[in-house]
């Protein structure tokens, strides 16, 4: 007997024009929840954080304007306008103001914004000066880490000016009991507490938050009630006043109380979804195991004969829908990090329970079905993948790819269980894992992973190692010497190690600032009461309160530090046919390829400098002779990089460059993971890099792997674009040979395929077999573009044609034509792995 | 024979993995260098020859043809298993013709075979029943070559009549020992039309035992490999079939022969 009904239901013709409604203009940035947060606020000084972090989610929820959506199923907007966003000055606003006439136009996610709507927010972002977490965290900060990120070792951009989010929730305690039960045990938790107790004004004002917070989100959901009646009593169309009319009955039953149906289970889920996002301004709030908590609901309703399979479809549609709805907008540099509007609402299917049994459901095939009725970049869809996987499930999720959406991403439950039991979860905990925003495993509801801490830039410490730690005339690294006269190539190695962990050092420390900045001014009590064991210990999860707690900040170009550090180890000390002298010479002219404009900036600027401190004159053409001979390309290194290019590359299915590749993995994953948090918990690496790798490799000079300056730096754990020329199983079997236990906070592999490639089902099963083939070699995670790089290319020539193409692009996806020229072409120029 | 088979050599110009279209599953097909036919459209125009050839490949001077061990194709072709593994997928023989260097195709099927692996061979049976006879034992699909019925035709698109490839055909099919599937590369002005395919069909269909066809439409991938040769390629003129042909060609093809009729490989 089949496990779960594996047919492809129809779509509903309503979904289109949902979607078509919500694409109808750009993104708007309103101004309603600066302006309530600031009333609040400025109402609760001088009590505790959290009393007014929760009587401030109480004010925005009951006066932030609504809105029900032509044709919605499943309601709550937390803006006016479709797909637009909200601020969030209590975590940064400086940014903002600052780019104000520039946020409408610039290359990566632009906004719309009213000259209104910015006049009110500067308004409320006066009161905000000197009071934000961002503020904050770079007081706690020590000068050599403000100094070392000013240069670019590494970004901890995110939750520097951003809430953490990152996180999954128990969404199945909202479902099962609503927000008066939380605020039910919050309460009695409240009366347990002793008058001695030594933590009473902690943890009591903890609770009264918490209880004030689930109050809010009923508030807010009887607003959508009283909307939805109203909308109804005017409504002609019979069918339409009847949706509404049940929409209503929905938002008074839910979230108040336990979910009785499929709908109200939908609905419920939606509002939490939404309010966390309204509660903080943190992304990559994934829901998890959808198909999970959300299957007694639909089950119970379908044995009932009250909910039919095509109905059950069609909400869950609406709520992939929706979840495009929400927005962020960033500032201009982290949104070429994260490019493509993207949230990163992880929603995972599949898998195991937490005895070890497959617990796949007809919801998991309904979810992908999902995804391709919807064809949108949210959820972030992934799938959990291991030998007891019903194979026809696979099969879909192929479907899913084969349309080039991009999604869903494949996860091997072989590797990530046992890599989170050795961070200490249990293996019941460990079985039942989901993923958070791109790639990162935890177990829902008990963890506060910070699993998008910093992008951490392997490729520079490496620069440093040619300059003694120098970097534009500031010591920013520790002397590691003459790399001249470095007498063997452990000497060198030794130096880029002693690199790595200073910078590693000062990454912890820019991230712990932050975390501590986050507990004293941004505790999230909304958040903190789905969370185990916040209502136990009496504390919010930025506190400590979870059960498992972990800091994740991501490594990359690995690809390139291993190609670059062979390289070096060929060609300098085992060949000797380069000196160490010319390779220096020749990765500071940028192998003659002409330097970058910022990099001859500074050079010019220095020589002036040094020149008028001289006292000598400086003559404006010799200037720019000078630099237009700095930026004029010569083929002077071009054997150099011949040679270069002869070396092996990573991702060639060769052991031993493969070995050397997990041996650089290691200097980055174990200096780290000795490091604690404020929170109790373990640092852990990750090894991704969203779509840093393009804006951060613009920042990096020339590497010795032949890599160009400015040029993007390898995505992911993925061999440079364009050097894996074995095809995609030579691939793989490179990149399973990387340690993927000990990059415990994910691992991200690329693969690009044309669409010949997974053509008819005989190209489904192949497909299937290869996840699987990497997945028996213990990779972690793979994901897929399936476009041909014609479409691609005359999607940048005709955007106007392409506005619904969605790709993948780092450990999510986004529309094509929202992503900047650079990534864009950083994506085209992947390796194309095509079917002989 | 070498002394132990795995011993033997043999001139190879390319291995090429995450082969999904020649066989079942993934698979990694070694190219045999030499053929006995001087096919118009070949689109792999380095393999003809046995010598080993330079030709420019981007501009850059490329050797062609590598002598090679049985032993040492196996490892790389041992380095995809767990593909082989997840999708009944293993090793492919193409060329040339592999029938042209008997002794090593033959060690090449028997290794694969010995290590469990399966195995095809794309060939156009263009060689004498002994050779053929010796490696059945060892391969699991045949992938025949039938480019055309009419000898002389075959001939001045090949420049050789096919009489004792259709006699092979036959006694490959009666041997019964191994999967025999026709394959029809379908090259306009030579046999793209519906009376040409459905006579191949007809013939295939008579072939005792022979459930599936392929045909494979003609493709100019090879055209810059002419040039890289410093050789004329005769079928500039030519265009590639459009779908509509091919579908029509395989609704004729299946109407005459009821046979499994795919396009492409």
């Amino acid at each position: 007997m089949a496990k779960f009904y594996a047919e492809t239901i129809a779509k509903s013709d309503r979904i289109d024009r949902l979607k078509e409604n919500l694409f109808r203009k750009m993104p708007e940035i309103e101004s309603a929840r600066a302006k309530l947060i600031t009333e609040s606020y400025r109402q609760t000084e001088g009590e505790p954080i959290i009393m007014r972090r929760a009587k401030a989610f109480l004010h925005i929820l009951q006066n932030i304007p609504i809105i029900i959506r032509d044709e919605e199923l499943v309601v709550g907007s937390t803006t006016l306008a479709p797909r637009g966003c909200q601020t969030y000055p209590e975590f940064s606003y400086e940014w903002l103001e600052a780019e104000f006439d520039t946020v409408a136009t610039r290359t990566a996610d632009p906004f719309y914004i009213s000259e209104e709507a910015k006049r009110e927010i500067a308004e409320a972002d006066k009161y905000w000066k000197g009071k934000t977490t961002s503020e904050l965290a770079t007081s706690y900060m020590a000068p050599e880490t403000l100094t070392a990120m000013k240069h670019n070792m590494f970004t901890p951009g995110n939750y520097f000016y951003n809430g953490v989010g990152h996180v999954t929730v128990h969404y199945d305690w909202v479902l099962a009991v609503g927000f008066s039960g939380i605020a039910a045990k919050a309460k009695k938790a409240l009366e347990e507490c002793r008058f001695g107790d030594a933590d009473y004004a902690r943890r009591s004002r903890f609770l009264q938050a918490v209880i004030i917070s689930c109050e809010a989100a009923i508030v807010y959901a009887k607003r959508y009630a009283a909307l939805a009646r109203d909308m109804a009593g005017k409504e002609q169309n019979a069918a339409r006043r009847a949706e509404l009319t049940r929409i209503a009955e929905n938002c008074e039953r839910v979230p108040e109380y336990g979910a009785r149906n499929f709908w109200e289970a939908c609905q419920s889920f939606w509002f939490v979804q939404q309010l966390l996002q309204i509660e903080s301004s943190g992304h990559s709030i994934s829901p998890g195991r959808f198909d999970q908590y959300m299957y007694p609901y639909y089950k119970k309703d379908l044995d009932e004969g009250k909910l039919t399979r095509e109905f059950a479809q069609e909400l869950i549609d609406c709520i992939w829908v929706k979840l495009n709805d929400l927005n962020k907008c960033r500032d201009a540099a982290s949104a070429e990090g994260f490019a493509g509007y993207s949230l990163f609402q992880n929603l995972i299917v599949g898998g195991q329970n937490a005895e070890g049994i497959d617990v796949t459901n007809d919801l998991s095939y309904m979810c992908l079905t999902a995804s391709i009725h919807v064809m949108l970049p949210q959820p972030s869809l992934s799938i959990r993948v291991w030998n007891g996987s019903p194979h026809e499930l696979l099969i879909h999720a192929a479907e899913v790819t084969r349309t080039g959406v991009g999604l869903p991403a494949y996860y091997n439950d072989e590797v990530i269980i046992p890599s989170l039991m050795s961070r200490g979860l249990t293996l019941q905990d460990a079985r039942e894992y989901n993923i958070i925003g791109c790639v990162e495993p935890q177990k829902a509801g008990k963890t506060e992973g910070w699993h998008d801490a910093a992008f951490f830039n392997m490729c520079r410490p490496l620069e440093l190692v040619f300059s003694d730690g120098m970097d534009k005339g500031e010591q920013v690294g520790p002397h590691t010497g003459d790399v001249t006269k470095f007498k063997t190539f452990e000497e060198f190695y030794d130096a880029y190690k002693a690199q790595m962990e200073y910078a590693i050092s000062l990454l912890v420390n820019a991230d712990n600032a932050i975390d501590a900045a986050h507990a004293e001014r941004c505790p999230l009590p909304f958040l903190s009461g789905m969370i185990e064991d916040c209502i136990g210990r009496g504390k919010s999860v930025q506190e400590g309160g979870a059960i498992y707690n972990f800091t994740g900040p991501q490594g990359f170009g690995i690809a390139n530090m291993a190609d670059s550090l062979l390289a070096v180890k060929t060609l300098v000390y085992d060949e000797k046919k380069v000196t160490m002298e010319e390779y220096r010479k020749a990765l500071a002219d940028n192998y003659g390829k002409g330097l970058p404009a910022s990099e001859v900036e500074y050079v010019l600027g220095e020589a002036v400098k040094n020149l008028r401190a001289a006292g000598k004159p400086v003559n404006q053409a010799e200037i720019a002779s000078a630099a237009k001979a700095l930026m004029t390309p010569s083929n002077k290194y071009d054997k150099l990089l011949e040679m270069i290019d002869a070396v092996p590359k990573y991702g060639n299915d060769i052991e031993e460059v493969d070995a050397f590749a997990r041996d650089v993995e290691y200097t980055y994953a174990k200096p780290l993971e000795k490091y604690r948090n404020p929170r109790g918990g373990q640092f852990q690496a990750g090894m991704y890099p969203v779509s840093a790798n393009v804006p951060l490799g613009a920042q990096t000079g020339a590497t010795p792997d032949g890599r160009l300056a400015g040029k993007p730096v390898a995505d992911g754990v993925s061999p440079s674009a364009g050097k894996d020329t074995h095809g995609p199983t030579a691939t793989a079997n490179s990149v399973s040979r990387l340690d993927h236990y000990i990059a415990s906070n994910g691992t991200l592999f690329n693969q690009k395929f044309h669409p010949s490639a997974l053509s008819g089902r005989k190209g489904l099963e192949n497909f299937v077999a290869l996840i699987r083939s990497y997945f028996d070699q213990k990779g972690s995670h793979m994901q897929f573009n399936v476009v041909s790089r014609e479409t691609l290319l005359d999607a940048q020539k005709h955007p106007e044609n392409y506005k619904h193409l969605v790709v993948r692009v780092a450990g999510y996806s986004a529309l094509f034509t929202t992503l900047s020229r650079s990534l864009q072409d950083d994506i085209i120029n992947r390796t194309e792995q095509q079917g002989m | 024979m070498a002394e132990n088979y795995l011993d033997t050599r043999g001139r190879i110009f390319d291995i090429q993995r995450y082969s999904i279209h020649d066989g079942s599953g993934i698979r990694t097909i070694v190219f045999l260098k030499g053929c006995v036919l001087r096919c118009k459209w070949c689109c792999n125009p380095e393999s003809q020859e046995y010598k080993i050839q330079t030709m420019l490949v981007q501009g850059k001077p490329k050797t062609i043809g590598q002598d090679i061990t049985v032993r040492e194709v196996l490892e790389t072709v041992e380095r995809d298993r767990t593909y082989y593994r997840r999708s009944g997928g293993g090793m492919t023989l193409s060329g040339g013709e592999s029938l042209c260097q008997p002794d090593f195709c033959e060690a090449l099927l028997r290794g694969a075979k010995e290590r469990g692996l399966t195995t095809a061979m794309e060939s156009m049976a263009c060689a004498e029943w002994g050779v053929i006879e010796r490696i059945l034992p060892y391969l699991d699909t045949y992938l025949m070559d039938i480019k055309h019925t009419d000898p002389a035709k075959h001939e001045k698109f090949t420049g050789r009549r096919n009489e004792l490839m259709l006699e092979n055909a036959r006694k490959v099919a009666a041997s019964g020992q191994t999967e025999l599937v026709i394959r029809v590369p379908v090259i306009p002005t030579f046999n793209c039309t519906v009376p040409e395919i459905e006579s191949i069909a007809r013939f295939a269909a008579s072939l005792p035992g022979v459930k599936k066809m392929h045909l494979l439409p003609y493709h100019r991938l090879g055209q810059d490999k002419y040039e890289g040769l410093g050789r004329d390629y005769e079928m500039k003129e030519i265009v590639p079939p459009d779908n509509a042909t091919m579908e029509n060609l395989a609704a004729a093809a299946r109407r005459v022969s009821g046979l499994d009729v795919q396009i492409g490989g």
